[in-house]
């Protein structure tokens, strides 16, 4: 060993439980087919710090050993004899090791020394040892597979004779120099390989752009003593700033769209203008014609800002974090949640308060059996990644995990989708100023706050623009730490409040030349000092200070005056402040590092330059017919198979493992009633304790009803969201004159490569067709409605690639909608509520089981996709928000998948009751039960309201029957009995489902074990 | 940014007001009490809040201090019980009392809330027990030194969750041997999974604690991944027992004391939730009352409330804060003092 480096073991006592050990054992047995015999777990601290041999030992027992539960072994490797093999677990040079700089705080105190915890001295790892004795490719596996990514990790195993250790040095890598890379002159070839080659993620047609510009200006950087040629961080800029992910190209190009069934031809001039911001600002003309002016902030900011009242904002925002995902999905989730945290952190002036986080996610089957391709993970295992990355994202930062939605696709296999959303509160007012505001004048400072810079990250705001490889960067990877984050988070809160901040915006995609670039967007210029910038370890170049995306990082713009009010605050709080250079107005972007020119771009250039793109997009129905089903179906085994199906089934394993009501203002949960097992249709939070008022949240998304008509899935999936709020109590906006309703809705699009390629991507016109669907049918349900989006998303690249196969995603899009609710106590939740309450259907059904659940049981898709119809939806919504106010529902549940049938089911889940249940004659039962029809809800009405409710509603609600006391469900058609089934055995079918199964009982990922 | 919207974002001038959750300077412009956060999320209302009827104008102020910062995140409805109970709470950075701008002596009830201080990397609780333990300040006191003092002086501490690991790592609960060691600990559940899930507790009838008084059981929910109560030795449980110390257990619906998961959501030694002190002034406990101060923070509050609607609005959580804000106003109720003659 090291003579400066001593090693801290600590290993349970016996007879203490080894859970962990226990887990690996297991997981090894059943994912792998390993035989390990017994596994023991240790935690191994590595301090390169000079302390006595007594101080270590002091420290090992005082502040790292539970006495409890430890033993302590110093400068060894300790192990019970009958152990065989070894595994070494340790972090690669850089990764975030929170548990080291936890051990490293813990010494500084226990020293009383102020101890930099910004350069790590201590090391954490993980040594377990295995009874049998295995060859090194399976203990190899076993590391990989199951105890870490090697993306991020370091594995050393063998014989447990042989130990070795390791542990990351990280730096000593490149000068702080600045190339220049030769672009005049060079050919098409030839630009595209230097743009493939240094993940520019440009294409031939910006590169030409970039190479013509710094032609046109050669005189200028010359006579200004740049050199002609861009600089390597120059190109870094533009790649990034031009990167899909930033700029969104294809959502702003000039689509040529034609039907070829009908010959239709039309041009789209951009989908985001088109069909987005126009619809909402056509909406906000009808909001405030009618006294509705809540709509404050949309489209132009880090989030979208509604008014709650005349004292306070309320700011929406859900983004994706998919291409991290795919490759270490811990690390991607976690860096997901928490810098979707940072988007309201740092809307406006900054400092909104979190309230609440939702999470949409979309994986292939975990019980997928087949042959993994090159690099591709298996998809139990990015689930189980991403569940626990949002488990300590939200819990860790004490942010409620809400709600949600899991979709199983066979085609997320290559590439999941994890949606991460979260709403915040801000005042209208910061310190006398309009919080939504950003203003910056010239010479105010710019101000990095919270983490510090590594090479983590780079290029993730281009990697995510272009499809995923095996060759995938490392690089690309970041891992989030909470804890950094919530003392970023609970300084912003208190410095706004004093009026210390001008503004800020968060280091996500891009890090500082993206926040820099687009704040210097308000001043018209940014002068940047690279050599200040606090880094992780030396050894980075200046553009990859610039572009690095190392997490939990603000960029504040502070009025000189207020600086050593700030420094001195941020001391206090323990949160790094660096001054790193000023705004300007001169029009450039002047990048610099120890006084030399290391980027100078022209703003305009930078933010317009980029050639706008046109695409083709061509539209053929696919044919598709309804499918001959068998005869005499046992519908109560349909039920039960429907109930156990993996998009159906419960989520508690899930669930549970998300804190969803820290904060203690969730009133609505995922899972409610006396069994804590009945699922909602919207969660509801409370803003604060001192009103009523809140907020219902809720997702759409039914990605599988595209493959008949991409319309009519964004149609249905806008619906979704909209009945859900209504299930719950939500009323519609603007029914009234000045009502202050607000609704603030997000929409992000996930979509597989939809530019036409004739080699690689043939039916690119048709993916796009799809695309232009979605979004037309978004602007005519926001138009219907009265809905308006406030901010959005868009992933175009959702393409895995390996070994000649594409694995690509089916065109999604998610609506993620809150709206006010005005008194929490008259929301209504899903579960039947009493026997003899009246049981209702509200709404109508039509022959529309194409896409559905039902038709999936037997492999089928069918053709009668279920439409929207907007004006009869609309009408139904405005009656149950007057039948709320007046009392008369008692439960009420939207239809989605599954049907009539699942519903009726899951209304039973909360308390044991049952119900008797007599359709209607007219469509044939099948239908009746499970097509899947939007704008419909079942709902029980008190025996005393049942004249009153059904004035109210007259042909639109449907009885159906009673709730029993008898936890028996009972559904006759005809004089038929067609489902007879107690509801605890459904309920069982239900909780026992293969997501309880397989997920969240296994093994985590053991890096974040601790 | 580039995107700049049509529609005209200023035509809604909002009511200029002032937000409540700045700090507070004394003379000489030191800050008194950096860190104080108002307690809702950033909407100031009109409205005042809603206090207990039972505390009049003339009962003596109850303080109680509530500790945040460094990952600690349940601070905000610690104090809305306070406030509820008719105490009034005050929310510090915890560097505000380690640095000793703060002293926790102005106040009678020290709280630790739930949260993942420091990130919890190393167990749970331990860093801040560590700290509170080892750093001293200017004057060479540890703040473990105060609490000592300040326990000494009959004053009250409480920690829920993440606040009752710190408790129980530093060796303020149970502390039999009175020297404060660690003598339980709290571990990874038996799931070996965190859980939030609600759970029923029963009271021990022995306990001394004026924190549980007249209360039998309640329900609360759990939201913890290290919340296994581990006890070494047969002499230490025999004496937790004895002195009536494990005053909350985990039940079953008929209200039994189990072992059975998930009633008992971790497998915890005595089937213990809750531990105090001999003295019963120190309380702490892993689930969290502070999240049942409403009917609607209840999973099954719409059930009840349409069997019947004349049910209380108050969640059974909040007894725990009026019992000891009750407490201490009858303690200074009873010293010699002018307003004592006007209390009723």
């Amino acid at each position: 060993m090291d003579a400066t480096q001593r090693t801290i073991q600590l290993l349970l006592k016996p007879g203490q439980h080894d859970g962990e050990g226990h887990r690996v054992a297991e997981a090894a047995q059943r994912h792998l087919g390993l035989s390990t015999g017994r596994v023991q777990s240790t935690a191994l601290y590595t301090v390169r710090y000079p302390l006595s041999g007594e101080q270590l030992r002091d420290f090992a027992t005082h502040c790292l050993q539970d006495p409890v539960l430890h033993d302590v072994a110093l400068d060894e490797f300790r192990h019970g004899a009958q152990y065989k093999s070894y595994i070494l677990v340790a972090k690669l040079p850089g990764v975030t090791d929170d548990e080291g700089i936890s051990a490293q705080n813990a010494l500084g105190d226990f020293l009383n020394q102020p101890l930099d915890t910004h350069t790590q001295h201590i090391f954490s790892k993980r040594l377990y040892f295995l009874e049998h004795e295995l060859p090194e490719s399976s203990l190899r596996r076993l590391a990989e597979d199951l105890l870490g990514n090697k993306m991020i990790n370091r594995f050393e195993v063998g014989p447990i004779a042989q130990i070795r250790d390791y542990t990351p040095r990280p730096g000593g890598g490149a000068e702080s120099i600045t190339n220049t890379v030769p672009l005049v002159g060079l050919s098409d070839e030839e630009l595209v390989k230097l743009s493939k080659d240094n993940l520019y993620a440009l294409n031939l047609e910006e590169m030409r752009a970039v190479r013509d510009h710094y032609t046109s200006i050669a005189e200028e950087r010359q006579a200004a003593g740049l050199p002609q040629d861009p600089t390597d961080c120059e190109l870094e800029i533009i790649a990034q700033t031009w990167s899909e992910h930033c700029k969104h190209k294809e959502f702003s190009a000039v689509i040529k769209y034609r039907d070829a069934d009908t010959g239709e031809e039309f041009e789209v001039d951009s989908l985001f203008k088109t069909y987005i911001k126009n619809a909402t600002s056509e909406v906000d003309r009808q909001l405030r014609a009618n006294g509705n002016d809540w709509l404050i902030k949309v489209f132009s900011d880090n989030a979208g800002a509604v008014r709650i009242n005349p004292e306070s904002l309320f700011v929406w925002k859900v983004e994706t974090h998919n291409s991290p995902s795919a490759i270490d999905p811990y690390g991607g989730a976690i860096t997901g949640i928490l810098g979707n945290n940072r988007d309201p952190l740092a809307t406006g002036i900054g400092g909104a308060k979190l309230l609440f986080n939702t999470n949409v996610l979309c994986f292939g089957n975990p019980e997928f059996s087949g042959t993994l391709l090159s690099n591709q993970l298996h998809p139990r295992r990015i689930f189980e990644g991403v569940r626990k990355g949002i488990e300590d994202g939200g819990n860790k930062s004490g942010v409620p995990t809400v709600n949600g939605a899991i979709v199983f696709d066979d085609r997320y296999a290559g590439k999941p989708l994890v949606y991460c959303g979260t709403g915040a509160v801000m005042p209208m007012q910061l310190a006398g100023l309009d919080s939504w505001e950003k203003k910056i004048d010239a010479q105010d400072r710019i101000i990095m706050a919270g983490g510090r810079v590594g090479k983590d990250g780079i290029h993730g705001a281009t990697f995510s623009s272009i499809e995923l490889d095996e060759t995938s960067p490392a690089t690309a990877v970041q891992i989030g730490s909470p804890i950094t984050q919530k003392l970023a988070m609970d300084f912003l809160i208190l410095a706004t409040r004093r009026g210390l901040i001008k503004c800020s915006t968060d280091n996500g995609a891009g890090g500082l030349s993206s926040s820099i670039g687009e704040l210097a967007t308000i001043s018209g210029g940014a002068v940047v000092e690279l050599e200040k910038v606090p880094l992780k370890y030396p050894g980075l170049r200046p553009w990859e200070i610039f572009v690095s995306e190392s997490q939990e990082r603000f960029s504040l713009a502070v009025e000189p005056a207020k600086m050593a009010e700030l420094l001195a605050l941020g001391q206090e709080m323990e949160v790094e402040l660096t001054d790193i250079g000023y705004f300007t107005s001169d029009g450039s972007l002047d990048v610099r590092f120890d006084g030399e020119s290391v980027a100078r771009i022209d703003m305009e250039f930078l933010h317009n330059g980029v050639p706008r793109k046109v695409l083709e997009a061509e539209w053929t129905r696919p044919t598709a017919q309804e499918p001959a089903l068998p005869a005499n179906l046992d519908y109560t085994d349909v039920l039960g198979r429907l109930l156990g199906n993996l998009n159906i089934c419960s989520r508690e394993s899930v669930i549970r493992q998300y804190d969803h009501e820290v904060k203690g203002r969730t009133i609505i949960k995922p899972l409610m009633g006396a069994t804590g097992q009945a699922p909602q249709d919207a969660a509801v939070v409370r803003f604060n304790f001192e009103s009523w008022e809140g907020v219902a949240v809720s997702n759409g998304i039914l990605p599988r009803f595209g493959d008949i008509d991409a319309y009519d899935m964004s149609a249905g999936a806008f619906d979704e969201a909209v009945r859900q709020i209504v299930a719950v109590g939500g009323k519609l906006p603007n029914l009234s004159y000045g009502d202050g309703n607000f609704w603030s809705v997000n929409d992000n699009f996930c979509v597989p490569d939809s530019v036409y390629d004739p080699a690689t991507n043939p039916d690119g016109k048709h993916k796009l067709a799809k695309l232009v669907r979605m979004c037309q049918a978004l602007r005519d349900a926001t138009a219907a409605y009265c809905i308006p989006l406030t901010s959005g998303k868009d992933s175009m690249k959702n393409d895995f690639k390996a070994d000649g196969v594409k694995i690509s995603v089916p065109p999604t899009v998610l609506y993620s909608m809150t709206a006010k609710i005005e008194d929490v106590r008259r929301t209504i939740t899903s579960d039947f509520k009493q026997a003899d309450d009246v049981v209702y259907l509200l709404g109508e059904t039509y022959d529309e089981l194409g896409g559905s659940e039902f038709y999936q049981l037997f492999g089928e898709l069918g053709a009668n996709v279920p439409k929207v119809r907007f004006e009869e939806a609309k009408a139904l919504y405005t009656l149950m928000g007057q039948a709320n106010d007046n009392g008369l529902i008692q439960s009420c549940h939207d239809l989605s998948d599954g049907g009539l049938a699942v519903a009726l089911a899951e209304a039973t889940f909360g308390h044991g009751f049952g119900a008797d249940v007599e359709l209607s004659a007219g469509l044939p039962v099948h239908i009746q039960l499970f097509s899947e029809s939007h704008s419909r809800f079942v709902a029980t009405v008190a025996p005393e309201d049942v004249v009153a409710f059904e004035q109210h509603f007259g042909p639109r609600a449907t009885r159906l029957g009673v709730v029993k006391p008898d936890s028996q469900l009972t559904v006759r058609h005809g004089g038929q009995t067609v489902i007879s089934a107690s509801t605890a055995a459904l309920r069982h079918e239900w909780t026992n489902g293969p997501v309880n199964r397989l997920i969240g009982f296994g093994q985590h990922e053991a890096t974040q074990v601790s | 940014m580039n995107e700049q919207p049509k529609l005209p974002d200023l035509n809604t001038p909002p009511r200029p007001q002032l937000d409540h959750g700045g700090p507070v300077t004394d003379a000489n412009g030191n800050l008194q009490v950096l860190g104080f956060k108002s307690v809702d999320a950033g909407h100031e209302t009109t409205q005042p809040l809603g206090h207990s009827q039972a505390a009049t104008p003339f009962k003596p102020q109850v303080k109680a201090l509530i500790l945040t910062g460094f990952g600690i995140n349940c601070e905000e409805e610690f104090a809305a019980a306070y406030q509820l109970a008719g105490a009034e709470p005050t929310i510090v950075h915890l560097n505000q009392v380690l640095h000793g701008h703060v002293s926790i002596h102005d106040y009678d009830i020290l709280n630790f809330p739930g949260g993942f201080s420091f990130g919890d990397d190393l167990g749970s609780g331990v860093v801040l027990a560590n700290k509170l333990r080892y750093r001293k300040n200017a004057e060479g006191r540890t703040l473990l030194d105060d609490i000592k003092q300040f326990i000494a002086n009959g004053k009250f501490v409480m920690g829920i969750c993440n606040g009752f690991q710190v408790l129980v790592k530093l060796g303020l609960l149970p502390n039999l041997s009175g020297n404060v060691t660690p003598e339980v600990t709290l571990t990874h559940n038996a799931s070996g999974r965190y859980e939030d899930r609600w759970v029923r507790l029963k009271v021990n009838p022995n306990s001394n604690s004026p924190f549980l008084k007249g209360i039998e059981s309640m329900e609360v929910p759990v939201r913890h991944g290290e919340g296994r109560l581990i006890i070494k030795g047969e002499e230490t449980l025999a004496e937790i027992e004895d002195r009536a110390l494990n005053c909350l257990a985990y039940t079953d619906f008929d209200g039994s004391p189990t072992d059975v998961y998930p009633h008992n959501p971790n497998g915890a030694d005595l089937n213990c939730a809750g531990l105090t002190d001999t003295t019963g002034q120190v309380f702490g406990l892993m689930p969290h009352p502070e999240a049942f101060l409403s009917l609607y923070n209840h999973p099954d509050w719409a059930r009840r409330k349409r069997q019947n609607p004349g049910l209380s609005e108050e969640g059974d959580g909040l007894r725990l804060f009026r019992n000891i804000v009750e407490h201490v106003q009858s303690q200074t109720a009873a010293l010699p003092q002018e307003a004592s003659q006007f209390s009723s």
